[in-house]
């Protein structure tokens, strides 16, 4: 499997995001310049964390228009895999791909630690390696992870089984406790807390590695044959 | 010829600043103020030889796609001479 991982300028999880898909997990990993307007032949992408152009005006609101954001979203339109991280998954909700807004988190601090969260719902590409109802231990680092979206949306997204981790304690505000989100197809999905900061036991916690197990998991089925990598 | 766009929080959409500044005045004695919503504005310089209508159409164009997101805000566009 090949994971394309987007670089902004002010990107500055992608390093983290190309070492988890590509020296823990085992797979091919190749970082995608803002500026291409083509993904190449990867068969899921990362928008990874950071201060994409600096963030300025709002977060994501500049990079929602850069070139390979169009190519993200003709991917996404024709069933590619796209997880946007924390800046990423500011990025995904700017872009309309997610419903909803991150605004800045009822506490006004940037926090960053480990929280913990709740799989909602394994019927997707990004949780189906989790058990439902597994709690996983996670970092954050964020200043505006307050997840919002109006009721109706909010309802929708709970009926159609829609939001993927919850916060068992919630860190910023966010509405319904909502951590991550998929899309109505289910082959997008943002989440503010960072599964690749939790990949390898040097880093305190492995929990975060069963969204990428997951995508890989996909992308073995859709190829009969492909060698399975790590049991 | 200028244009201010303002944008804020759509009053549904909680203001954790507007909230903090709110005590913040309270603490100061302020005792009258019921409560403080932030916001932004832009000014913005119109380039020579565009008409009022253009720009109405541009600036309107920008603050709903650039200046403020749908989703949480709500703008305000003023052209001024």
């Amino acid at each position: 499997m090949k994971f394309g991982v987007i670089v902004f300028p002010g990107s500055n999880c992608d390093h983290d995001a190309f070492y988890a898909t590509s020296a823990v997990l085992g797979q091919k990993a190749e970082y995608i310049w803002h500026d291409s307007h083509t993904l190449g032949s990867v068969d899921a992408v990362i928008l990874p964390g950071g201060f994409a152009y600096g963030d300025y005006l709002r977060c994501g609101a500049i990079a929602k228009f850069s070139p390979v954001m169009q190519a993200v979203k003709r991917f996404a339109g024709e069933g590619g895999l796209v997880l946007g991280v924390c800046n990423g998954f500011q990025i995904l909700v700017e872009a309309g791909l997610l419903p909803g807004a991150l605004i800045r988190n009822a506490g006004l601090k940037f926090v960053c630690r480990d929280v913990h969260l709740r799989v909602e719902t394994v019927n997707s590409p990004f949780t189906n390696a989790a058990e439902k109802g597994e709690i996983l231990r996670v970092p954050i680092a964020h200043g505006e992870g307050c997840y919002y979206a109006d009721d109706r949306t909010l309802d929708e997204l709970q009926a159609e089984d829609r939001i993927a981790f919850r916060y068992l304690d919630n860190p910023n505000g966010s509405l319904r406790d909502i951590a991550g989100v998929l899309s109505r197809q289910r082959n997008v999905m943002g989440m503010m807390p960072h599964p690749e900061r939790a990949a390898e036991p040097l880093m305190g916690s492995t929990d975060g590695l069963t969204v990428f197990e997951s995508m890989l998991r996909v992308a073995q089925a859709a190829r009969p044959g492909a060698p399975a990598v790590r049991a | 010829m200028k244009a201010r766009v303002f944008v804020s929080l759509k009053s549904t959409v909680l203001d954790p600043q507007g909230q903090t500044v709110c005590s913040a005045l309270h603490g100061l004695g302020h005792q009258g103020i019921a409560s403080v919503r932030q916001g932004k504005f832009f000014d913005i310089a119109i380039a020579d030889g565009v008409t009022r209508e253009q720009a109405q159409r541009e600036i309107e164009t920008i603050a709903h796609e650039v200046l403020a997101n749908p989703v949480i805000e709500e703008y305000q566009v003023e052209l001024l001479d």
